[in-house]
Order: C-alpha cells, then structure tokens, then sequence
C-alpha cells in the first residue's frame, strides 16, 4: 500500500485509474479543473478537454455504450449545460461504467451562483455518492463504478470545493481493474429514444431505483456511528466534518451513497432517537427527502441555505453553545479587500479601456474578462452564463434598436457556447458586435487548452479553429483580427463594425501573460 | 495544531502549506490543507489552512483555534485573527503589496500592525523576508520556504521531515536552493 497526500480532485482520478477508466473528458471549470491534468501520466487513459459539458457527456456516453468504463468531469453549472444528454442518459442507461463527477462550489469562490446539484440526482433518478475527505474521494470514485456496471445506471459524485481543494492523506494499492472494451452492439430499444422505446426504458428507471434504495441500504458507504444520548443527527458529504467537530454525544448518521437514502435504515435510526438534526451545506435536500420519508427532524433555519458551511454554523444548527472564547470576538482594523484583478501586464486590459473609453454597454459572460466589471475598468454589464453576452446583445438589439452595445467573450467560451448565438443574430438579422477576446488558452481556470489552439491536454499537436475563416463560412459584415495591445487598431475596428449595421466579429487577440511565463518554466 | 498561511497571489502561499502538510505526514500525524484556488493568479488574497492532529475532521479552522498565523503580506495578518486562539503565535513578513483600492486612493493601508498584534496578546514576530534573502545572496523567489522555516521554530516537526517535504514538493531544479533556504531560516 502506498500513502499520499492528495487533493479530492488528484484523489478522484487516482480512483478513475484504480477502477480501470478508459475514456475521461470534462470542460474546465473551479472546482473541477484538477481531475484530467492528474491523468496524464496514465497513458492507458484517453482523456480529452471537451468543447463544452454537453459534448464531454455525450462523448462519454458514446463509449460507455461501447462497453468503455468512462468518467466526465464539470463544475456545478457545466452539469446545467450537460443536462439534456443526463436526462436521457439515466433512461439509456450505461454499458461500460459512467461517472459524472459534479464539483459545487458553495459560497461561489469562483463562480455566478451556488446551486446545489444534490437535486440532479433526484430529477435524474440516478445515484450519488457524496464523499467527506479525499481517501472516500478514491474509494467512492471506484464503489460509483461498480454501482454503475451493477445496475447499468450513470452515478452522479458530488464533491464541494472543500473537498476538491483539501489535501489530506490517501492510502492506496495503484492497482488498476482492468476490463476489455468489447464494442459496440446494436440495441435500438436502449439506445434509440423514440417515444415507445422511452416510454419502456421510463418503467425501467423507475424498477432500478427500487434496486438503489435496496443497494443503499445495505450500502458500506452509509454508517452509523454510536451516540451516547438519543439525540441523532443526519449528514453527508463535507458536512459530516464539521458535524464531527461540533458534536459530542450524538449518533452520527454519515450518508456517503445520499441518493436514492436508505429508507428503513433511516427510519430505524430516527425511531430511536428523541430529536433528529438534519446537518447539511446549501439547500434542505436531505431534510425534504426525510420529512417526505415520514421523519421527524428539527428544520434548519432558512439562513443555512446560503454559503459554506462550518463547525460554528454546525454548533448553531445543533442548538449547541459557542465555547466560551468564540462569543467575544474583537474588532479588528480595517484591511482594504483585495478583489482579483485582470492582471498586470494583461493585453486584454486596454480593449476593455477602449470599450469604455466609447461608452459602450458591454454584455459578457465567465472568465478572466469577468474580473473588468470591478473599478478601476468598472467595463462589463451583464454577466450570467458561458456565452450569453452574445445573446444578451441581441436581445438589447431587439429591445431598442439605438443601444450601442458590444458582447465580449474569451476565445475558449466562444467555442463553448459563443458560436450558436452568433448564427442566430446572422439569420434573424440581429445587428451584433462581437469581440472574441483572444488569449490562446482557458485563462481563469490555470491556462488548459482548448480547440482554438494547436495542442491537445497531452500537448500533442492538433488542428486549431479558426476563427476569422468561421467569421467568413458565416458570412459575417466585417471579421477583423487585431492586436489587444493596438488601442487605435481596437478602436478602428469597433467604429467600422458600428458602422456596419450588421454582425461582425473582431478577434483581439494576445496570449494571456500567465501562459507565456508557464512556457518559460 | 493549527497553522493558517496567508499572503497575495503569487506568494507561494499554496507550495509553503504544501510542504508543512507533507513534512506532518511524515511525521505520521493526520493533517488537512485545504486552500481556495481559482483567483489565485490574479492578485487576490490567498488563504491556506493547515491542521495537523492525530485525527483531523473539518478541512477548515474554527474561530479561535489557530495556534500559529504565518503572513507573507503585512496586512493580510488583519484578515485572519479571528481564527487565532490567545496568545497564538504571529510571524509576519514585512512586505507591502498595495490592493488597488489603496492604489486609487479610496482608502489607506492600515498602519500601526505591529502594536496591534501586541496589544492582542500575540507572540508577534517580523521577519524582513526579502531583505534576508538579499543579505546571503538567495533568490527572492524561495521566500515562502524561507518564511516557512522561520514559522518552523514554533512548529514541533522534525527538521529532516521539512527538508524531505522540500525534495517531495518543489521543481527539481530548486530542491538544493530551497533547502539551504530553510536550513538559514531554522537560524532565524
């Protein structure tokens, strides 16, 4: 056996390899991004950034159906994106092993809101498995595997940024589960959904999550640990830390396979005791799951549905006192917030300048560009979702036709989801200025490549994209390429496009500092 | 033992709590750090947490529990004395990085750090970081092994587990600079 000390990100794609994983794809995005670069070093595994989340799913899906043991990686809000082929997936069911891996980022460190997918699982009807630490990061990565194959479901891992970022020690054998690809065999009643053979397959989802509670229930990941007084308290996930830090004499009820819950385990847990507490991050999931159950537990304030969790929320959810030392805090001096900036040297920094210097509205969307709606470039106003600015600025378009509005996007989202709505203002003649705010790699997320560029994740070369040549295959008023750094040229190209009266696309385009420096590591 | 680690992007904060994890592990303890990533790049502040323990559960330090903060940035110590138990030990390098809201003169960089500290019941030590790396010719991109080791004299970790965490953590390249690094700090 050997030890480490490994992040939950470095711990999921260790237990990938373990489990014998042939195909791995996701699309960057915190807390996510850590789990395919940790598999590079095993070449027996194909692994590839995808264009967007849908396309990593669906990629996926196509080699579970060949019998390939297959893992998608995405943060919270790409599995938003990755949605319509999950839906269907959970009817198709899987051949070879399909993990999704969800990574959530509670309190929004780095992302537009903090949507607890907990409830994927259950609009899915798959099942998930929530690990607490990085060791249960490995072993659950390879128990959602088995579970998979056993019931021909895809299994949904749920991690939070506090376990895809804390490294704690893993004990591991490094033996791989390895298992022939044996292709794929035709089955159109399970893998074409036209309506009768959906209607079917529905029945079938539904008989499979009768088996899951049953699995649940005599799940190993589900453990009930000895109390002293008959007071209980339910949890899973990260959470089940801070319940260890807070509580003292309860019984424990940890969920690591939190969906479908083991029904009767739990109502035996819960008849035994005099009070339950239900201890969870984000949204009531467990607690309406419970209360529909038949179960009693105290109901968490609504407070507790915002932010991350913690042993003081913890203390306060349990009805338990602050040692006494927490209750006097003193108040400090004021230190100035440090909010993240685009950075010092960043090109992309004098386009935005431009744009305000010519009073434009700026619709945009996710990535480093985000960071200009903050002073002292105070550049961006709107920002919802990859690709939307591309929207947005047609629907303002529509709206009233005299707002001079431009959409920014970065090179890497433009290719997730910045082309469909560029289509859509050509053919509904949306007038519409987009500028791909070129930077050669996906910045925010640590600098991975993407289609636009001439490597793949191994660094292999491959062919890139070419945006100016999209530009003309769409027949686009104006496509014009231009130096960031070139404020009269940037400026130059946005009056011509104004004046346009059409769709036009300008590539500003300079590699992102950060890039260029890790090339001279 | 809990160890928080903090500073400006571009510190080495994260590689600094890397190696005091690993030197924990080592030495046989269980340990968590856990540290936020996704900004980290672009100048924002940076938080690591360390908890080493015979058993450690939440990744993150409760209020009042930390035994040592080791800040890479004067006044990013202000952030995270809150989480610092009474007399918990403060080992500050005194480097200014300027937020922007300083910079554009919206608000002033909070002055009078050092009697603060004091006046808060903590062992508070300074550490001119740079400066000391400059006097014995060692490059300034080994400060955060350099800080490291100062705040290793309170952190009770055999040496020769640091300087094998060293070996195990940082480029190649640099394992033989980094570890004299942290045999000069062990003086400090």
């Amino acid at each position: 056996m050997e030890k480490a000390l490994l992040s939950g990100n470095e711990a999921v794609a260790l237990g990938a390899y373990e489990a014998g994983v042939h195909v791995v794809t996701g699309y960057p995005g915190t807390p996510s991004s850590e789990i395919i670069p940790a598999l590079i070093p095993y070449k027996e595994v194909n692994i590839e950034w995808s264009v967007n989340e849908k396309v990593a799913l669906e990629v996926a899906m196509g080699a579970s159906f060949c019998g390939a043991r297959s893992l998608v990686t995405m943060k919270h809000v790409g599995v938003n994106v990755a949605a319509d082929p999950l839906m269907t997936l959970s009817y198709t069911g899987v051949k070879g092993g399909l993990v999704l891996v969800s990574a959530d980022d509670p309190d929004c460190n780095s992302s537009q809101n903090e949507q607890d997918n907990r409830h994927y699982a259950r609009f899915a009807k798959i099942p998930m498995l929530e690990p607490s630490d990085s060791q249960e990061a490995r072993d659950f990565t390879k128990e959602a595997f088995r579970i998979s194959e056993k019931y021909q479901t895809p299994v949904m891992l749920r991690i939070t940024t506090r376990i895809c970022h804390t490294k704690t020690q893993v004990v591991f054998d490094k033996k791989r589960d390895e298992k022939a690809v044996e292709g794929f065999k035709k089955d159109p009643s399970c893998f074409v959904m036209i309506p009768s053979y959906a209607r079917k397959k529905h029945a079938h989802v539904e008989e499979r999550h009768i088996q899951l509670i049953e699995e649940s229930e005599s799940s190993r990941l589900n453990v009930i640990e000895k109390g002293e007084k008959p007071v209980g308290i339910i949890t899973s996930g990260v959470s089940y830390q801070y319940v260890k830090e807070a509580a003292d004499s309860e019984w424990i009820f940890k969920l690591g396979f939190s969906y479908p819950l083991p029904e009767k385990k739990l109502r035996d847990f819960a008849a035994k005791m005099e009070k339950v507490y239900v201890v969870e991050e984000l949204d009531p999931f467990l607690e309406e799951e419970l209360i529909y159950l038949g179960i009693d537990v105290v109901r968490r304030s609504a407070k507790f549905y915002l932010g991350e969790l913690s042993t003081e929320k913890t203390i306060e959810i349990l009805e338990k006192r602050f040692p006494k030392e927490q209750e006097t805090i003193l108040p400090l001096p004021h230190a100035p917030s440090r909010p993240p900036v685009l950075c010092k040297g960043c090109a992309h920094r004098s386009v935005f300048s431009v744009l305000k210097k010519m009073d434009y509205i700026v619709t945009g969307d996710i990535g480093c560009y985000t960071l200009a709606t903050l002073p002292p470039l105070s550049a961006l106003d709107t920002c919802v979702c990859m690709g939307a600015g591309v929207g947005h600025a047609q629907g303002f378009f529509k709206a009233k036709k005299d707002q001079r509005t431009v959409a920014v996007i970065g090179d890497s989202t433009f290719i997730h989801s910045g082309i469909a709505p560029l289509i859509n203002a050509v053919y509904n003649k949306n007038q519409l200025t987009v500028v791909i705010l070129d930077n050669r790699t996906t910045a925010m997320t640590g600098g991975q490549p993407h289609p636009g560029v001439d490597y793949t994740v191994r660094g292999e070369k491959t062919t890139a994209l070419d945006f100016e040549a999209l530009g003309r295959a769409l027949k686009l008023d104006t496509v014009r390429v231009v130096d960031s750094y070139n404020l009269e040229e940037v400026e130059e190209s946005l009056m011509e496009a104004e004046q346009a009266k059409g769709v036009s696309l300008i590539v500003a385009r300079r590699a992102c500092v950060l890039l260029k420096k890790r090339e001279k590591i | 033992m809990d160890i928080v680690i903090c500073g400006v992007g571009g510190q080495g904060v994260v590689l600094a709590s890397n190696v005091l994890a690993t030197a924990a592990l080592l030495e046989g303890f269980d340990v968590k750090a856990s540290e936020v990533h996704g900004m980290a790049q672009r100048g924002g502040s940076v938080l690591s947490q360390v908890r080493i323990g015979e058993k450690v559960y939440s990744p993150m330090i409760p209020k009042k529990s930390a035994h040592i903060v080791l800040s890479f940035e004067e006044m990013e110590v202000l952030r995270y004395l809150d989480l610092c138990r009474d007399g918990a030990t403060a080992i500050v390098n005194r480097e200014r990085i300027i937020p922007l809201s300083v910079e554009l003169g919206e608000t002033k960089y909070p002055e009078g750090i050092d009697n603060f500290l004091k006046e808060r019941n903590c062992h508070y030590i300074s550490v001119n970081g740079i400066e000391n790396l400059k006097q014995k010719n060692f490059p300034p991109k080994t400060l955060n092994i350099y800080l490291l080791s100062v705040a290793s004299n309170h952190i009770p970790l055999k040496e020769e587990h640091f300087l094998k965490a060293i070996e195990l953590s940082v480029p190649t390249k640099t394992i033989d600079v980094n570890k004299q690094v942290f045999l000069y700090g062990r003086t400090f």
